[in-house]
């Protein structure tokens, strides 16, 4: 089945699909099938008929998800519901839990990311992630920025890494902050000032794609607010896929959003239909705080 | 997606004050109606205490639309509604607006009927905008009806109306330009009674939009500015 045909097999059977699930059912893979458009023209990766088990049990049932070039696409849902574990997939994340399983084809660029010959420090490089809790290294807040160039051989001399570090610091709109302190600790910043040197050390490596899982559950409303016109600057240059909890967060951000439920991808669409006219009910009853 | 799950939130105190605001709309609603009603019943039957009765009770309609939207304020500032819930908080800052228009359409007929109410032979010509008025009234009442039961095949219904109002306000005009001619010395009374009858055909536009504000917050397809055959299309591409 061509991209469109898939597409529109997913539409003709949203309204099947809208009655057949209720929040409260566990359905079997082959009862559902993800309302929207999970599919994009020009798609950075690709997500096909992804599985993934944590020993016996499942933890995302067949998820099929493009994450389109320079856009930003926002994952939401209840805890439990996988939207973390897919994120995880798309750097091998997962290959460092002993006991995580993933099936299906994942590609970036085309290129498949779980070949045999994929080296997996390179593509955590080219597809970098920012978690939850800021966890800058030890080290001075410039070793934290110029530590990934530095085992990429990004770098010729110190005056290339100079220029790495601040321009990593400058797009991360931390520089001005912090140029005068760039020997101190790295964990000695604000909770805000830490995400964000993470942010600047996850971009110093000239990733494509940047994986961000709730980035600013930890931060107030000041340092959530510059996170987010950072991940609109930083849009132009990268792929940006973000996981959170705030709902309006995935609105202010995000021109795509993934709605997942139980493992599974309930609908994607336009950031803009999803939050004013969602198509499937579960979709509906989660932003709008209905059963919880 | 039911009414019923207007109930459903996690939160109660939201369910209370989406319910709250729902009924404070039916009730504003409610009393608009009996204004319209009142108004003209003054008309026609020329009692003048009722006129004044209704060209008064606009502030209360005003109070009310005042407090409504102060509740939608609070809700958009506090609960950051989403989908459906957000489609009707914005759904009924527009009703509400339109509802406080039809109040000051209703006292302005209150006035003219305050008016006319001792005119010389006034039942020649003061009757003649009952049909009307009970039109647009009834399509008033429609409207807050299928708001009521979030029912969009009952707001199409009503929209359909509006172009039978409209013809019977033309029609209506030229019988009292008419009237007019003949006798030149009630023109001032006639064209008070165009008047009322142009209110009525108002009343009747905004009923229109408020059936519009129906289709938006039960389909989430804005159809304002929409010819009533644009709107019937639309409407038979959506899921039953």
């Amino acid at each position: 089945m061509d991209r469109a045909e898939q597409q529109g097999a997913a539409a003709a059977d949203a309204t099947a699909t809208r009655r057949q699930l209720d929040i409260r059912d566990h359905v079997e893979p082959a009862d559902y099938q993800t309302i929207g458009t999970p599919f994009v023209d020009d798609a950075k990766m690709t997500a096909r008929n992804v599985n993934v088990f944590y020993g016996e049990k499942q933890a995302i049932t067949n998820i099929s998800l493009d994450i389109g070039r320079n856009e930003v696409i926002a994952m939401i849902g209840p805890s439990g519901c996988g939207k973390s574990t897919f994120l995880r997939t798309l750097n091998r994340m997962n290959d460092i839990i002993p006991i995580c399983r993933v099936e299906g084809e994942f590609a970036l660029d085309g290129e498949d990311i779980y070949g045999g010959d994929q080296d997996t420090v390179l593509l955590r490089a080219r597809v970098g992630m920012v978690f939850q809790k800021p966890n800058p290294f030890p080290k001075s807040i410039y070793e934290n920025v110029a530590y990934g160039p530095r085992i990429h051989g990004l770098a010729h001399n110190k005056a290339e890494m100079d220029e790495i570090v601040e321009d990593s610091l400058r797009r991360a709109s931390l520089f001005n902050e912090v140029k005068d302190q760039l020997d101190k600790p790295g964990t000695g910043l604000s909770g805000g000032q830490q995400q964000r040197l993470c942010i600047a050390r996850a971009i110093a490596v000239s990733p494509e794609v940047i994986l961000m899982d709730e980035p600013c559950s930890a931060l107030d409303p000041i340092a959530t607010a510059r996170i987010e016109e950072l991940i609109d600057e930083l849009r132009e240059n990268y792929t940006i896929a973000i996981v959170t909890h705030s709902m309006q967060q995935a609105a202010r951000v995000s021109q795509r959003t993934a709605y997942f439920h139980m493992g599974k991808l309930i609908e994607v669409g336009d950031t803009k239909q999803i939050f004013t006219m969602p198509r499937h009910e579960l979709t509906e009853n989660y932003i709008t705080g209905r059963f919880g | 997606m039911e009414n019923t799950l207007q109930e459903q939130h996690t939160s109660q105190r939201y369910n209370a004050e989406l319910e709250g605001l729902r009924s404070s709309v039916l009730t504003m609603g409610g009393l608009v109606e009996q204004q319209c009603r009142q108004a003209l019943e003054a008309l026609v039957q020329g009692d003048e205490e009722l006129a004044r009765t209704v060209a008064r009770s606009d502030h209360q309609v005003n109070e009310m639309e005042l407090e409504i939207s102060a509740q939608c304020t609070d809700i958009l500032a506090r609960r950051q509604p989403a989908a459906r819930d957000l489609r009707m908080v914005v759904a009924i800052i527009r009703m509400v607006a339109n509802l406080e228009r039809i109040g000051d359409e209703a006292a302005k007929v209150g006035r003219m009927a305050r008016k006319l109410a001792d005119g010389r032979d006034r039942e020649s010509y003061c009757s003649e905008p009952q049909h009307l008025g009970q039109g647009a009234s009834d399509m008033l009442r429609g409207a807050l009806d299928a708001f009521a039961r979030l029912d969009v095949d009952g707001a199409v219904a009503i929209i359909a109306r509006d172009p039978e109002i409209d013809r019977e306000f033309k029609t209506l005009t030229r019988l009292l330009m008419t009237h007019m001619m003949e006798q030149p010395q009630r023109v001032k009374n006639m064209l008070r009674v165009n008047s009322c009858a142009r209110a009525f055909e108002r009343i009747g536009d905004h009923a229109v939009n408020l059936c519009e504000e129906v289709i938006y917050l039960v389909e989430g397809s804005d159809v304002r500015h929409l010819s009533i055959e644009e709107i019937r299309e639309r409407h038979s591409s959506w899921p039953a």
